[in-house]
């Protein structure tokens, strides 16, 4: 039967929720957008290097849908989901094509045409982008086309509104949300028929990451504590070039190195002269000579381990954990289409990037992990069923997850400009299926559901909230979170092994109770951050317990995990999905195994054509 | 020797606090512990873990808005030294080398409702671009084929435009902008340019010629040419205040007379 007041909430304003609220509010069902920050400010803005799909130029020189698939699944360890996968990167020209249609600036060449480059885990320029600041570009294209949706009433945005907890009816069929108005402190329910997740990514739970201050994973932990699923947590990209910094670490995009940027070391351990007095035949490009094939362009997860193994092997500059990362003999052309990277690094660190090597070192900045979704896969698994109910739904039925924070696509190592693909691919294509199924799909409408079902879901976050703020404990959220930034970052991110992870669920379970002992210095009802922040810490130290037992059970190495204790990929254990539950009672997680099927692509051997090369080649005369 | 001065220098921060909309401002002053490369918000992240003030009260933690921390969200905007900028790329060293003193002074944006601390309301800058409709009009998300082609000229102007963030900057430091008329300002007539120059989009502007040619539009504007100077983003504003009130000119001519006016 079919609903007659449909409606849709997104949570999350970022390149897939503002896609979704397209999508959905164009084939004329309401949506209310809700977002921490005015949408026009979500993280996607972060995002430089650029979009791959395929192309004209690269398809002559035989370049293929399929090839840009068959690079995600083998970039990603084969732990993606192929169907989706697949469509992704067939629908990815045509995404191309309709962002362009919407005004976003793409670089041109001469002739007028959209200009690409290269990127990493590819050997063929199939790249998009807009200077160094892609994602900005496609967040504002999009932000734009949802404001006009707004001025024709058909998106109603609530920003300054935090997401609470997903309402469920008797069923345990999503029915809503229960969200916190930031000013007014206001908690109070939502009706629709269903909820998009599109919240983006956890680094915070690492403390210092590339990523954005509302990137808590907060959304994703209420949802997996309300019963959602989280599919392979344990994977989080860790980007091989970043700043690292006192507040965060601040991306150097992979672009630098796609546009002609070197990475290398002094020959000579603790060289004491400065990178630009260094004579080209002193330098080590490590990357190039262990992967003659691909160069600097090898995936995040492998060039994230050569540079950190690099700097343990004391070859780091200054004899630290940094190296160079090169743009210096760029012509200039080249640089200004780097401007907008080159730009944050000189103003944060005070050094000019055209005419001296960047110091860089590798930063946790993408969770490949995130809520576990299905999707309805083709006959021949050759794509999705479009505008099907079930793409990216997670297991609670009628709320989806979105964009980073869906955990389908990018297996254990996402390939650079793939992100924002995915998220405006989940937003258009999957938002399709949202907007079939809160019309065709719901037994009862949300406008019927009972209303105790959202009182009680009220009142559970009204009476945490007075938990929260009652507490007359003696520790500080700040301080517990960077404990917990530290802990994650020592033990769960490039290297990890059986006692580093069993030791790191010891500090997690530590600080837990520390957490139940809070004491907030902000008591008060209006606008208060502090509330907002000991909540989301709560939440932190729920997903990071997943992210480490994940890890802790994964005895392999595959993609951006990496066990010194179980070196290599074991298929036969574990070509598997970590999916991990929460279980209320014991306040605890616990994981379960589901295969990864591979019907279109079978697993290989991944090398990126290296060789062996522990110590530089002797000096050139 | 040296060691020891790094542990007891400390940065003053004075900064200007309200608790609510309606209720009367105070000053509060932090010692913050120096460190090398240190921005405003570490600073800001500090005072949160430490809200103690130099003269021993324990105080809240100061609100205010950030969120990509590396100036392309525009949030974190605030009034820093007397001059609007982003607390994320304002850098401790800098500021106390321009000043030569260890004093910092924060407070927020003064053309803005303020909402609490160094928090201000900016939905103006938003509807503005809603009321100047700027956006490509599309026909839907359909495949229909690729948008217009561009000169990496044309291109390149456009994209210095599409960087604005909507920040703030350029109103804060605007003479004619104030908080309660109705001037659009220089970030949103440079949207209005941005639009005008691509080819779908160019198919509003008369709509957005109309607003621009009336109350609070471009006439208002008293080049003062301090919005391009305070612009992270070094948006060539004053150009686009140009180029607007150019098109204005022939809007207003063609209008005459076709009859429209």
């Amino acid at each position: 039967m079919a609903n007659a007041k449909p409606r849709v909430i997104v949570v999350g304003g970022g390149l897939a929720g503002l896609a979704a609220s397209v999508r959905i509010a164009e084939a004329g069902v309401p949506v209310d957008l809700f977002s921490m920050v005015p949408v026009k400010r979500s993280h996607s803005v972060c995002a430089q290097g650029g979009i791959n799909a395929c192309n004209e130029v690269a398809r002559q020189q035989g370049y293929s849908e399929w090839m840009h698939f068959d690079e995600t699944i083998y970039g990603g360890d084969f732990l993606n989901h192929q169907p989706p996968v697949y469509q992704m990167c067939y629908e990815a020209p045509k995404i191309i094509d309709l962002l362009d249609r919407m005004g976003v600036p793409f670089n041109r060449t001469a002739e007028g045409e959209r200009d690409l480059r290269m990127f990493g885990g590819s050997l063929y320029k199939r790249t998009h982008f807009a200077g160094a600041t892609t994602g900005q570009q496609l967040l504002y294209a999009l932000d734009e086309q949802t404001r006009r949706y707004e001025a024709e009433g058909k998106v109603k945005k609530y920003e300054f509104w935090e997401f609470l907890w997903p309402v469920l009816d008797d069923q345990g069929v999503c029915k809503g949300i229960v969200a916190q108005d930031m000013r007014t402190m206001q908690i109070r329910s939502y009706r629709a028929d269903a909820v998009i997740i599109a919240t983006g990514g956890c680094g915070l739970v690492y403390g210092k990451s590339t990523m954005s201050v509302i990137c808590t994973g907060g959304a994703a932990a209420r949802c997996f504590q309300a019963g959602a699923w989280l599919g392979n947590p344990e994977m989080i990209q860790v980007h091989p070039t970043a700043i690292p910094g006192e507040d965060k670490c601040r991306l150097m995009s992979e672009s630098a190195r796609g546009e002609g940027g070197r990475v290398w070391v002094p020959r000579q351990k603790n060289d004491p002269r400065k990178g630009i007095d260094i004579p080209e035949n002193e330098r080590w490009y490590f990357l190039e000579e262990k992967y003659p094939k691909y160069g600097n362009l090898v995936p995040r997860d492998i060039a994230t381990r050569e540079i950190f193994f690099i700097c343990q092997q004391g070859y780091g500059v200054g004899g630290g954990r940094q190296v160079y990362l090169d743009v210096s003999h760029l012509p200039e052309a080249t640089k200004k289409k780097l401007h907008g990277i080159l730009e944050i690094y000189e103003k944060f660190v005070g050094e000019d990037p055209k005419k001296a090597p960047m110091r860089i070192f590798p930063a946790v900045h993408y969770s490949m992990g995130g809520l576990y979704t299905d999707y309805e896969a083709a006959p021949d698994n050759k794509g999705l069923v479009q505008g099907a109910h079930g793409n990216m739904m997670t297991n609670i039925k009628g709320l989806y997850a979105f964009g980073e924070v869906n955990y389908n696509y990018h297996g254990a190592n996402r390939l650079g400009a793939n992100a924002l693909l995915n998220c405006i691919f989940d937003g258009l294509f999957c938002g399709l299926g949202v907007a079939n199924y809160v019309r065709d799909g719901v037994a009862t409408s949300s406008a019927d559901t009972q209303a105790s079902v959202y009182d009680r879901a009220v009142a559970q976050e009204e009476s945490r909230m007075k938990q929260l703020l009652s507490g007359h404990g003696t520790y500080n959220p700040y301080k517990i979170h960077e404990q917990l930034g530290n802990a994650m970052t020592d033990y769960a991110t490039v290297v990890r092994d059986e006692n580093g992870l069993k030791g790191l669920r010891g500090i997690i379970a530590e600080l837990r109770e520390q957490y139940r002992k809070l004491k907030l210095t902000d008591t008060g009802m209006w606008t208060n951050q502090n509330l907002s922040f000991a909540r989301a810490l709560g939440d932190m130290l729920i997903y990071a317990d997943a992210v480490a037992l994940g890890a802790l059970e994964r005895r392999e190495s595959r993609g951006a995990h990496y066990r010194s204790d179980y070196t290599e990929r074991d298929d036969s254990k574990f070509l598997k999905t970590t999916i991990a539950k929460w279980n209320p009672s014991s306040y605890s997680v616990s994981l379960e195994y589901a295969d990864v099927p591979t019907p279109l692509i079978q697993p290989r051997q991944r090398t990126y054509g290296k060789v062996d090369k522990k110590e530089p080649a002797a000096a050139k005369a | 020797m040296t060691a020891t001065t790094q542990e007891t220098r400390t940065i003053l921060f004075k900064i200007k606090r309200q608790t609510e909309p309606n209720s009367a401002p105070f000053w509060e002053e932090y010692a913050v512990p120096y460190k090398e490369n240190l921005n405003i918000i570490s600073c800001l992240n500090w005072i949160a873990a430490n809200p103690t003030t130099t003269s021993g009260v324990d105080s809240t933690p100061v609100a205010w808005d950030c969120n990509c921390l590396e100036e392309v969200c525009g949030a974190c905007t605030m009034v820093i030294n007397g001059r609007a900028r982003q607390s994320c790329s304002a850098l401790v060293d800098t500021l106390v080398k321009e000043t030569g003193a260890d004093t910092i002074t924060l407070e927020p944006m003064s053309k803005f409702p303020l909402v609490r601390d160094l928090v201000v309301n900016r939905q103006r800058m938003f509807k503005e671009l809603i009321r100047l409709k700027a956006w490509v009009p599309i026909d839907g998300t359909h495949a229909l084929g690729g948008g217009p082609k561009e000169s990496p000229e044309a291109q390149d102007t456009r994209y210095a435009l599409s960087r604005c963030m909507t920040c703030g900057c350029c109103l804060e430091a605007c003479p004619q902008f104030t908080i309660d008329n109705n001037f659009v300002g220089a970030q949103a007539i440079s949207q209005a340019r941005y639009f005008n120059m691509h080819k779908t989009g160019a198919v509003l502007a008369d709509e957005r010629m109309e607003e621009l040619e009336g109350p609070g539009g471009i006439t208002d504007c008293g080049n003062a040419q301090n919005c391009v100077k305070v612009c992270p983003k070094e948006i060539p504003l004053t150009e686009s205040i140009a180029a607007i009130g150019r098109q204005a000119t022939v809007h207003a001519i063609k209008s005459f007379f076709t009859g429209k006016k």
